[in-house]
């Protein structure tokens, strides 16, 4: 087992440094100098312009761009007697006086995404990292919440619509989730929103909690009122996701001998159906769960922007707009390694449930 | 030698003749009173859509004709205009069929792009195999691991794109579901008997993969179409939702509802209708998706 997961954490690095080269040639193709994103000043001069591109290395060829932003650049140059003044440079990439103007380049002091420093904000002028942290708990209060919910109600539905295959219930079950997974998520807030924030006021019509001044929520369970409203929305589809897969792996389990067996010995349904049929139904599930992470960090922007959820999503959209373009980076890679550890966790679920499976 | 030849006709004529599977799947397919239903929605509303300028004209409203006085937010059934007027006392009918053009366009554009490098790259890779295969994988690994509507959001956001850009971005990120399931079957029909004799009567590998590759895994695709058609569709209205799909003033379903929001008690026909129009198409493509799938199903019996 450990072998496996380490096998597969080795094959994910060519992935993992894709999708780093994908989003930096996204940056640099990107339109607009980074000069005047970071300092708001259209005035600036030119010489002055072209000194601050060179100490920002944005005239340097791609691939050593890329590789400062992977690998940092604080052994490119550096101080060596503690004099705050870089003496040593890593004279193969960088110069020691980079626009020529006598007097050294301050030393490095990015440590690289490798290192887990992924800049700092344009706009906020925080490290993404900080950044990120900040907005995480918001995005897993409301993704857990998504994910229980969804399994609550998917699961069991997808189960008695397998053994009341063909009647009423199944029929409108497979009618809802077919809409559910049609209807476009936001359209669904909207038309929620409309009804029970508008019209009957009775949940709020976004946010997190009550706006204070201190910029912190209670407790979840204080403000449970807040969560019900863009966590039904988000379920919607997994509801939808979940009660398929179950009804179809339910209807495969319910032909098994076992479940014969279970039946000639005289057990009730409801043990047959629920005790020993859904047990083994709901292996299938666990194979979603990589899938589902990934959905649940692209749900996440338009939701949180929908119900003004103070999450990663929506950090994820405004930064986007504003083109905050380390924070989007650190957020694609963040999300990135979610999704690949996700399938990784969802593979390794699939083998400890399943005894059938067997890793050599 | 002549002889031949026309037994070699008599034989083709027979396999034109008999029923393909194709022909058994359309039978099918049009005894599923659901799938035939949908289809029938869809092609209304798409008919509706294209037929947009002879309609408006018949009415004789525009989509673009704004009308300040006093006749905004009129709601729907209203005289001289069928589902009211927006916040500008435009005709919201007009609207909804122009803005349905340009949608309808996007989803259905980008899906069948990336059907054709699909299949292409599919056959391809899977045919070649080696150090090709190795690098198409290696990207499409990649891209299966940025979230999607992450990647396209950001996309979407540092290059502005217009309606035909935003089909290529679209595409860019859709192409790999059916590159790998085309890829899987290329697989396992090169190691079939036909495919070895072929060879080895010396067809080349161009013609073995356009002739006896291509039209193996054609049914294969063509099912994933319907669906993907649908999700591209609602890919399109979350990015234009969040006002990153295509600018007005050209008008989408997408950003319309988008719109709507602002005057969402003023008119709420200006929001219902826009999405509802989504969700019946999407639904109509599921359906249609899930009646293809079930109709070209081997095992299915008559």
């Amino acid at each position: 087992m450990l072998k496996y997961i380490f096998r597969r954490l080795i094959q994910s690095i060519p992935t993992f440094f894709g999708i780093t080269l994908l989003s930096y040639l996204l940056l640099w193709l990107a339109p607009g100098s980074v000069v005047e994103r970071l300092y708001l000043a259209p005035n600036i001069k030119a010489e002055t312009r072209a000194r601050l591109a060179a100490q920002l290395g944005i005239n340097d060829p791609f691939h050593i761009q890329y590789l400062r932003w992977l690998a940092g650049d604080d052994w490119l140059r550096w101080d060596s007697d503690g004099d705050g003044i870089a003496d040593h440079s890593f004279t193969l990439l960088a110069k020691l006086d980079e626009d020529g103007d006598g007097v050294p380049e301050p030393p490095g002091d990015n440590y690289g995404i490798l290192r887990g420093d992924f800049g700092r904000s344009f706009v906020k002028k925080q490290p993404v990292m900080d950044v990120f942290l900040a907005n995480l708990p918001a995005t897993l209060e409301l993704g857990i919440a998504t994910v229980l919910t969804s399994l609550a109600i998917g699961i069991p539905v997808g189960v008695l619509s397998a053994v009341t295959r063909g009647r009423a219930f199944d029929n409108v079950s497979r009618v809802m989730a077919v809409i559910f997974d049609a209807v476009p998520n936001f359209y669904l807030a909207y038309i929620l929103i409309f009804i029970f924030a508008v019209m009957l006021d009775l949940v709020p019509i976004g946010g997190r909690c009550v706006p204070n001044l201190y910029g912190v929520c209670p407790p979840f369970y204080d403000r449970i009122i807040y969560l019900i409203l863009p966590t039904f929305v988000f379920a919607a589809g997994f509801i939808a996701l979940f009660s398929r897969y179950v009804r179809t792996s339910t209807l495969e389990v319910l032909n098994q001998d076992y479940i014969r067996t279970a039946r000639a010995k005289g057990l009730s349904p409801q043990v047959v159906n629920f005790r020993h049929a859904m047990r083994n139904a709901m292996i299938p599930v666990a194979t979603l769960l990589g899938p589902i992470i990934t959905n649940i960090w692209a749900g996440a922007i338009v939701i949180e922007t929908v119900f003004a959820w103070p999450g990663v999503g929506r950090i994820a959209f405004t930064s986007a707009i504003q083109q905050d373009y380390p924070v989007v980076m650190g957020i694609v890679i963040f999300a990135s390694i979610g999704t690949i550890l996700g399938f990784l966790l969802s593979d390794i679920l699939y083998v400890l449930i399943d005894p059938r499976i067997r890793i050599h | 030698m002549q002889a031949d030849d026309r037994k070699l006709k008599l034989d083709e004529e027979a396999i034109l003749r008999s029923r393909s599977l194709t022909d058994l799947a359309l039978a099918r397919l049009w005894r599923d009173r659901l799938s035939m239903t949908a289809i029938g929605v869809l092609l209304f509303l798409t008919a509706a859509s294209i037929a947009a300028p002879l309609i408006t004209g018949v009415l004789g409203v525009d989509p673009n004709t704004t009308d300040a006085s006093g006749s905004k937010y009129l709601p729907i059934f209203s005289e001289g205009h069928l589902l009211g007027t927006d916040n500008l006392g435009r005709d919201h009918l007009a609207r909804l069929l122009y803005a349905g053009q340009i949608s309808l366009f996007i989803g259905f554009m980008s899906a069948f792009l990336a059907l054709v490098i699909g299949v292409t790259l599919g056959i391809i890779t899977g045919y070649y195999g080696g150090i090709i295969d190795d690098f198409v994988n290696w990207i499409i690994t990649t891209l299966n691991a940025i979230p999607g509507l992450v990647l396209l959001i950001v996309i979407t956001a540092v290059f502005r794109p217009d309606a035909n850009s935003l089909i290529l971005v679209i595409v860019f990120l859709t192409w790999t579901a059916t590159t790998r399931l085309v890829r899987g079957e290329t697989l396992a029909i090169r190691a079939r008997e036909y495919i070895v004799s072929a060879k080895a009567v010396g067809a080349s590998d161009i013609r073995l993969m356009r002739v006896h590759i291509l039209p193996n895994v054609f049914s294969l695709t063509i099912v994933t179409l319907a669906r993907n058609i649908g999700l591209v569709m609602l890919i399109e209205a979350s990015l234009s939702f969040l006002g990153l799909g295509v600018q007005p003033p050209t008008a989408t379903w997408g950003n319309m509802l988008s719109k709507s929001r602002e005057f969402i008690t003023a008119g709420s026909h200006l929001m219902i209708l826009p999405g509802l129009l989504i969700t019946v198409v999407v639904l109509c493509l599921y359906i249609i998706g899930d009646g293809l799938r079930d109709a070209f199903d081997p095992t299915a019996t008559d």
